[in-house]
Parts: structure tokens; C-alpha cells; sequence
């Protein structure tokens, strides 16, 4: 194995001879002169543009007030026809507060095995941070967000954003918020495919419906 | 058709087997159509963004920091990963990269494995491989399912099953799904939408039983030992969370420096291959995450090749590319030769300077790659890193021609120029003479002139791949230097 | 103003009316043409084909060639962008061979000073309305080199529109190659004559009575499928509509 590592190394050693030796990586200019967000927008016009752009991909955007949210979660929950939803272990225990005595709340729980989750119908899940230029909700395993794998397997993910404190404009602003060391799951619109004849088809294997709840963090101290 | 993809070896070269697609009315139609749509979709996602030159810019500064500085970057990476909970392997060719997986795969004792879409592991022949010794690889990419059972080669980077329509897609479904695990339901129509959902049902039962996946990647950060996969249908997220066992196999140009860097590509290569704003599904992860994810991550450093091409000062640029596939989507030869005819999984106008890079010019049909443009240009415009692909062609040509030092398997060597082009360089030895002697030049222009009446419509021999289709030009009863002479008489 | 005609072995050999229509234009835009004997061709086949060091000479026949001059005017955007793009790389690699700084000079004093004709026409001496008279239906397909390479842009375009008595018509699918790609017509004949085929489909649709554009080797592809298809559209030089006017009209 070391052997195969020191060939390539050797290799590509052998390969940039050209480059002079006391060249440093920084030495080689990096223009960064492209925007950090594109455009100049008002907090509320970065949120209006959120909801514009995850709807565009087919997600299915609700705005609230965050003392509306729990009757909110079980309608639509409700709607979908879910007798099960699964529940990341810091989600904020009011959410579901409407719709406990009527859902069966699967916690997300390590020895559950992926058939465990199939047999699920939704998950709630909160997230890291939205990008409102495309339309993009980040999650990255934070407690109210759970296993990567609880966002994947039901076919219905509802997740909820705070706007506007968890709103960004771009992605560049999206980095410099996220940690890199733990696991990110970008999710920009229900699964999709162009792979018939270039064509966007949504619904593959991910989950078919995303429905993102944009709540009003503001006045959830006042409710 | 029953090639697999990693029997590319006796493959014609490009002008016979694109001959051949040229003819083909059903493949044609299928291109123009997909090629054209994507086109002016990513025309319109690029416009969005007013800084697209300067996103442009620093994808290429950001790429040619990389490679420039590449042991230094791997070495970081390595660290990186490894402090992250990761094993890094290293792979000088496909043959260890092989090696390495299977051997991994054998120690979870397991034969079967879910597969995300990876060119590394289509170029390296992952899957005959595997098969090899007695484990099957189940491809989980919409397309290249498509691929896979239809005992198919792929034909573009992004979408390996561009070549196919839906009616044929449901053909494929319907009478090989059943012989690789669930069948396609019955009645299953053309529509998109049904055929995705079949295929959302047939693999479901691969992914929840999956014990080892396996991956390419689309970036891998140096500082942070992060990888990126891109994706849109969520089979990635399937492989690349449920499984215990993660392996992926990733060519070493794909490595970034910074986590600050992915703020360029994850602008550019969306809008540039699928020309969406975002993608639906990108992954992140670093190492092994506690109760979350796979328990044993393996990431295998591949070289094959890339190397050999970092070390051409000319060719290196080709190691930017992301694999976006938005040159194959503007290139008149790849719409209308379709990209079998490439003879390698990386076909259209990145292959064309890949293939013969990364494999040589010892082949008939890695030979003939870089001849396979009419260097239009169209591919340099929209490549979101900026390979000038026109002129590392023209660089591959002239190593045809003329041979010379080249680097292969890490050695300097020399190499004779490719055969078949020995009349080609007599007439443009002949031509250049002619050209800088101005005097011969006249009498032949005087010449043709004055036999012009007798001058065949149609040519034979070679002359006849102009003359079959095109009308030969009239030579003129004068040249324009004797109308000047005649005309303007003493003046310059 | 003096300017050297550089008119390309193309349109010296095969199409004369090119350069002379050029001499016609320029003279009657108060512009003295000199048409150096010593020059002959810029090089791009035998560069294109992979035959650098075959190029290398020419670099220099064209530097010497035209040595006296401030200006050199083309009437082709693929021998320009030859001269603009690939002559200081030739320079660069002969440079790095070993082989001295003399071509690398060579193709330095060559660069600045080659025009292609709309580029001149619009840049240097800042004229849109050439006094042109051409009354007929016309479509105009940018050349790739000129298009991509030269960025030529609206300037053929700007100049057509103030032709008298032309009606420009639209090429759908305008910015596609048309095949041609110098000896890529032959290297790959099926997929050149598969595009140069969609090119006249699309020509042909216009309605227009000729095809026009800024280099003379595309048109002869060009020309040649619309003839061996039986069409009668006509491939005219920019130069040759450009040069037309009411007391001299378009032969």
C-alpha cells in the first residue's frame, strides 16, 4: 500500500519539474474577484426569494408563524395520509405537539435497520441553513435534524427553516456558516432525474415530496 | 452491441465508428434532442449569474494552484482523511485500484455492492473486476441502470444513456429488470415519470440491504479531508449513507485546497451540467461520523494516467476538468458522431484530450481523438474551468504527427509518430515549401488556372471525402496575385 | 491611411473576388492598398494538422512580408485569429525548445498589426455605412474562428445593416460550426458534411438568396453542400457585398 503512495507521489513529483522549487501553493494567484451574493436584497426579499426558488424546483413552500406551526405540521402531515413520522432527537418537542395523539413519532434510533425506516411515512426535521439564490436547504446532523439516512429512506420530508435568521443569500455565505467536519445534506427540491432524454423528472429515490416550512423565528418568543 | 464498458480495447477509430453513427437516424434524432435542450437551458442558468467570467477565473486559478502543487495537496488530504476516521489507499493503476477495492469488498464478506455513477471506477473497469471474482455491482444511477441492463457502453459523461429515448428505455426495462432482481411492472409505459418510478422500485431492495457501496467523487477538500458528491436523484445518498461500508475511488485532480474553494464549483457545476441552479442531493462528509453513516470509510487515490498528463505543461490543463459534460452538450461532433464513437468512457471534446492523455496515442482510435473537432471553439466557451481544449487538440496533434518525448506509466520516453500519417506530412512538407517559395507557388496557381475547364467534378481516391458530398470550388481563370500584377502591374 | 492587403492562399487561389472586392472597399474608403508579393500563406492547415514546425517558416514570411507596414488587413477571421492566437504560441514553444527569442519577436510584431477586414473597417476607421448597395435578401453565419476566437461580435452585422437595399435574415442556429474545420473535412468527412448538411437545411429556410460571412473557406463547404444539393442560394464574401454599390453592383 505505502509502496503504491510513494509511486504516485514520486510521479507526480517528477511530473511538475517545471514548476520552480521554492514556488509555494499561495504563490499561485487565485482571483476571487466573483460576487459573495448576487444582488442587493432587503432580509425579507432574500426570504420571498428562498420560497420562490425552492418552489421552482417543485418543493412545497408553507410560511407561518411559529405559534401556527404545530396545528400547520399535523394538517399537512395529515394531508399526506402519514400514520408515522420519525423524529430527530433535539426537534423542538412543541412542533408536534398537534400531531402526537394522532401519528405514531418514530424516534431516530441507531439500531433501527433501513427496512425499519422504509416502513415510516414522514420525517420532520429542522435544518442548518437555507440559500435563498438556489433554493437550497442544508442539513448537516444537527440535533434537530438526526442521521443522514432519516431525511433519505420516507418518501415525505417536511423541514422546517427560521427565517429569517437561518436564511442566506448564496452559497458562499452558506460555507462560511457550516462546519466541515460534520455531514452535510444538500437538498435543493424533491429527488429528480434529467437522465430520460435531458428532461427534469422529479420523484426518484429520495424522498418524493419535500414540503419546507419557512416559520417567522421573530415572533416565536412573543407566541 | 454487447461490449461492456470496459472493453474499449480494438475499437475503431473515430471517423469509422462515427461514420457509422452518423447513418444511424434513431441515434441522431436522440442527440439533437437532448443536446439542443440542455443547451439552452444552461445558457439561461449561466445569464443568471452576472460574475459567471470571474466564477470562471477562479475555478481555473483555484484547479491550477491544485496541480501545480498536487503532492502537497494529496499529502494534506491523506492527513486529513486519515485524522478524520478514513484509510487512504493509492492506486498507481487500474489494475492496483482493482486490486484494492476487491480486496476490501472481500473482507466484509460480502458480494454484492451498491454503486453511485463514477467515471474513475468506469475508466478503471470496476465492475468486471468484481465480477471477476464472484461479486456483483449493482449500478444505481438512473442512466447508468439504463447502461447496465442493457448490456451497454455509456455515451456521455453525466447522462451515460443520452443515446436512448424513453421508448427505448422501456424496452430495456421491461425485458432485463426481471433477470437483475425486481421486474419492471406490468404495462409499464414511455413515460418519464413511470420509468423513474420503476427504477425507484426495482433498486429500492438493493439499497436497504446494502452492506458496501461504493463512490466516486466530485470534490475532495485538502484541509478539511472532506468529500463532495453531486447528484440529483438520491441514489448517491442511498450508497453513501446506508451501507457499513463505504469505498471510494477518486482520480487524484480531484482534490481543492479549502472548504472556502467549493464556493466556486458548487456554482458552476450545477448550472453547468445539469443547468440547474443547485442540484437536488449534494453530500458532504469527513472521514466516519459517530451512529451516522458508514463505520468504515476507504477512500482509494487513483492515478492511471493523470500523472503522465500533469506532466505536459500543455495537456496538464485537461486535469481541471469537474466532468460537467457542458462541452459534449455544444459540440457539433459529439451531436452528430455520439459518444461511442470515442472509444472511451470520457467521449465529446474533454475525452478527446483525456483519453489520448491518459492512455496514450498507441491505439488506432486514441490517435485519431484529437482530430475528432473542427475546432469551433464552442467547448473552451462554456467550460466552467476554462480548458482550452482547441488548443491542448492541437498540441495532441501534433504529438500524432511528429511523436517526440512523452511521459507513460511515470517514465520519459520517446515516441515515433502515430502510423497513417506519413502521405499527410509529404504534402505538407511539399505545401510549406511551396508557400515560402512564392514563384513555384504562382506557376502552380497558373497552372491550375489554365487547365481549370478540364478539371473533374468529383475526385477519386481520398479526394473523395470532399467530392462525395461537396461541390469542388472552381479555380478561377486568374489567381488574385496575377489579377494584381496584370491590374496594378509595377505597384508592391 | 496605407494599408497591406494580406489576402489569404484561400482567396488568392480560389477566390479572387474576395480580394479584389477588399481593394474596392478599402480605395473607395480613401484607404491605399498595397498588396506585398513576398506573403503567401499564414500557416493554420499545416498548424491545425499538428505540423508546427512546418508553420514556423511561414511566421516568418509573413513577418518579413510585411515589415513596412502598420496595418495588415484580412479578409478572413480564421488566418487573423491564426496570426493573433497561435503565432505567439508557436513563438513560445520554439522558445522553450531552445530555438531563441527570433520567432517568438516574429509573431510580437505580427499581432497588433493584423486586422481582420470588419474589424478594421469598424475599429480603425470607425465606419458602419460603407456606401454599400446590394439589394437582396441575405443571411449571415458567423464563422466560429471569427466569432469565438476574434470576438467579432455585431461588427459584420452592424456593417450588413447599413447595406442599401439588403434584407438581413436570420440563420437559425447561427453560432454552429459548419463543418468545415480545414482538414477536418476530409479527416472526418461523415460528421463534416452531417453539420455542413444542417448548415444549408438552415440557410435554406431562411430564404435568402445568399449566405454570407468573413472567410472564404468556410463558404466554399458551405457553397459546395448547397450546390451538390441543388440549391441556389449563393456563398458570398462579406467583402464582395460590402464592395457593391448602385454604379458598380454585385456581378
Amino acid at each position: 500500500m505505502s509502496s503504491g503512495r510513494e509511486r504516485v507521489l514520486a510521479r507526480v513529483r517528477r511530473a511538475l519539474a517545471d514548476v520552480p522549487r521554492d514556488e509555494r501553493p499561495q504563490d499561485v494567484r487565485v482571483e476571487r474577484g466573483y460576487l459573495r451574493v448576487h444582488g442587493d436584497r432587503t432580509t425579507a426579499r432574500t426570504v420571498d426569494l428562498l420560497a420562490e426558488n425552492l418552489a421552482d424546483y417543485r418543493a412545497l413552500v408553507h410560511r407561518v408563524d411559529a405559534a401556527e406551526l404545530p396545528q400547520l405540521l399535523k394538517r399537512l402531515l395529515a394531508a399526506h395520509g402519514s400514520r408515522s413520522v420519525l423524529v430527530p432527537p433535539g426537534l423542538p418537542p412543541g412542533w408536534l405537539a398537534a400531531a402526537d395523539p394522532v401519528l405514531a413519532l418514530v424516534p431516530d434510533r441507531e439500531a433501527d435497520t433501513a427496512y425499519a425506516l422504509d416502513a415510516v411515512d414522514s420525517v420532520v426535521t429542522g435544518c442548518a441553513v437555507a440559500i435563498a439564490e438556489t433554493g437550497t436547504i442544508v442539513l448537516d446532523g444537527g440535533p434537530d435534524q438526526g442521521r443522514r439516512r432519516i431525511t433519505l429512506v420516507p418518501d415525505h420530508h417536511l423541514c422546517v427553516v427560521r427565517v429569517p435568521d437561518q436564511v442566506v443569500g448564496s452559497v458562499p455565505q452558506a460555507l462560511e456558516r457550516l462546519a466541515p467536519g460534520r455531514p452535510q445534506t444538500w437538498i435543493s427540491g424533491p429527488s429528480a432525474t434529467s437522465d430520460i432524454e435531458l428532461n427534469r423528472v422529479e420523484g426518484v429515490h429520495g424522498p418524493r415530496t419535500l414540503e419546507v416550512i419557512l416559520v417567522d423565528g421573530r415572533t416565536e418568543g412573543q407566541g | 452491441m454487447s461490449g461492456t464498458s470496459g472493453t474499449y480495447l480494438g475499437m475503431p477509430a473515430f471517423p469509422a465508428a462515427a461514420r457509422d453513427a452518423v447513418r444511424n437516424e434513431t441515434l441522431r434524432g436522440n442527440l439533437r434532442h437532448a443536446t439542443h435542450t440542455i443547451r439552452d437551458k444552461r445558457a439561461k442558468a449561466v445569464a443568471e449569474l452576472d460574475d459567471w467570467a470571474r466564477l470562471r477565473a477562479a475555478g481555473r486559478d483555484v484547479k491550477e494552484r491544485t496541480l501545480r502543487h498536487l503532492d502537497h495537496y494529496l499529502v494534506q488530504l491523506e492527513e486529513s482523511v486519515t485524522a478524520a476516521g478514513g484509510t487512504v489507499h493509492w492506486a498507481a493503476d487500474a489494475g492496483e485500484a482493482n486490486r484494492i477495492v476487491t480486496g476490501l469488498v472481500k473482507r466484509t464478506g460480502r458480494s454484492e455492492v451498491v454503486k453511485v455513477k463514477s467515471m474513475a471506477t468506469q475508466e478503471i473497469g470496476l465492475n468486471e473486476a468484481l465480477e471477476a471474482e464472484g461479486i456483483r455491482a449493482y449500478e444505481t444511477d438512473l442512466a447508468e441502470l439504463i447502461v447496465q441492463l442493457g448490456d451497454d457502453r455509456p455515451s456521455h459523461i453525466l447522462v451515460p444513456a443520452i443515446h436512448r429515448n424513453r421508448g427505448e428505455i422501456r424496452d430495456i426495462f421491461r425485458a432485463e429488470m426481471g433477470s437483475w432482481g425486481r421486474a419492471a411492472p406490468a404495462g409499464l409505459s414511455d413515460d418519464p415519470a413511470e420509468l423513474a418510478e420503476a427504477a425507484r422500485v426495482h433498486l429500492r431492495e438493493k439499497f436497504l440491504r446494502a452492506e458496501v457501496g461504493i463512490s466516486g467523487a466530485n470534490f475532495m477538500v485538502a484541509e478539511t479531508g472532506t468529500l463532495v458528491v453531486v447528484e440529483s436523484e438520491g441514489n448517491g445518498r442511498m450508497c453513501l449513507t446506508l451501507p457499513e461500508t463505504l469505498i471510494s475511488v477518486v482520480g487524484i485532480e480531484k482534490v481543492v485546497p479549502t472548504w472556502r474553494d467549493l464556493e466556486v464549483f458548487l456554482q458552476t457545476l450545477p448550472r453547468s451540467s445539469t443547468a440547474e441552479r443547485m442540484n437536488p442531493y449534494t453530500s458532504m462528509w469527513t472521514g466516519t461520523t459517530d451512529s451516522d453513516g458508514p463505520r468504515a470509510f476507504h477512500l482509494v487515490l487513483l492515478d492511471n494516467g493523470r500523472t503522465d498528463t500533469l506532466a505536459d505543461e500543455v495537456g496538464r490543463q485537461a486535469l481541471r476538468c469537474i466532468r460537467c459534460s457542458a462541452c459534449l452538450n455544444v459540440c457539433p461532433v459529439y451531436e452528430r458522431a455520439g459518444g461511442h464513437a470515442y472509444g472511451s468512457v470520457y467521449p465529446g471534446p474533454i475525452g478527446a484530450i483525456l483519453s489520448p492523455q491518459l492512455r496514450g496515442i498507441a491505439s488506432e482510435v486514441d490517435a485519431s481523438l484529437p482530430y475528432a473537432s473542427s475546432l469551433c471553439g464552442a467547448c473552451y466557451d462554456v467550460c466552467p474551468v476554462a480548458i482550452d481544449i482547441p488548443e491542448v487538440l492541437v498540441h495532441l496533434r501534433e504529438r500524432v504527427v511528429e511523436g517526440g518525448e512523452v511521459t507513460r506509466n511515470g517514465e520519459r520516453v520517446t515516441i515515433k509518430p502515430a502510423k497513417g500519417h506519413r502521405g499527410e506530412r509529404a504534402v505538407m512538407r511539399a505545401a510549406r515549401w511551396a508557400l515560402d517559395h512564392p514563384g513555384a507557388l504562382r506557376a502552380g496557381q497558373r497552372l491550375a488556372s489554365r487547365t481549370r475547364r478540364i478539371h473533374p467534378k468529383r475526385l477519386p481516391g481520398p479526394g473523395r471525402a470532399w467530392s462525395d458530398t461537396r461541390a469542388l470550388p472552381e479555380v478561377p481563370a486568374e489567381s488574385f496575385r496575377h489579377w494584381w500584377q496584370r491590374t496594378r502591374g509595377g505597384a508592391r | 491611411m496605407r494599408v497591406a492587403l494580406f489576402v489569404t492562399c484561400v482567396n488568392d487561389t480560389l477566390s479572387p473576388r474576395t480580394g479584389q472586392a477588399v481593394v474596392r472597399l478599402l480605395e473607395r474608403l480613401g484607404v491605399e492598398v498595397e498588396f506585398p508579393q513576398a506573403q503567401s500563406c499564414c500557416g493554420q492547415p499545416q498548424f491545425n494538422t499538428g505540423y508546427r514546425h512546418e508553420t514556423e517558416p511561414l511566421v516568418r514570411r509573413f513577418d518579413a512580408a510585411f515589415a513596412d507596414y502598420e496595418y495588415v488587413v484580412t479578409p478572413s477571421g480564421s488566418c487573423a485569429a491564426m496570426v493573433r492566437d497561435n503565432y505567439p504560441r508557436i513563438g513560445a514553444k520554439a522558445a522553450a525548445e531552445g530555438r531563441g527569442q527570433a520567432l517568438a519577436e516574429a509573431a510580437g510584431r505580427a499581432v497588433p498589426k493584423t486586422y481582420e477586414l470588419t474589424e478594421f473597417l469598424v475599429d480603425v476607421l470607425g465606419v458602419t455605412d460603407v456606401g454599400a448597395w446590394f439589394p437582396y435578401a441575405v443571411t449571415y453565419h458567423p464563422t466560429c474562428h471569427g466569432l469565438r476566437l476574434l470576438g467579432l461580435g455585431e461588427r459584420p452585422r452592424r456593417l450588413l445593416e447599413r447595406v442599401k437595399g439588403l434584407e438581413l435574415r436570420e440563420l437559425p442556429g447561427a453560432q454552429e460550426c459548419c463543418g468545415f474545420g480545414g482538414t477536418f473535412a476530409v479527416k472526418n468527412a461523415a460528421v463534416s458534411a452531417a453539420m455542413g448538411a444542417d448548415k444549408a437545411h438552415a440557410i435554406e429556410s431562411t430564404g435568402a438568396g445568399a449566405v454570407c460571412a468573413v472567410d472564404s473557406s468556410c463558404l466554399l463547404h458551405i457553397g459546395g453542400t448547397l450546390a451538390r444539393r441543388g440549391s441556389s442560394v449563393r456563398p458570398v464574401h462579406i467583402a464582395e457585398i460590402l464592395a457593391a454599390t448602385e454604379e458598380e453592383p454585385y456581378a
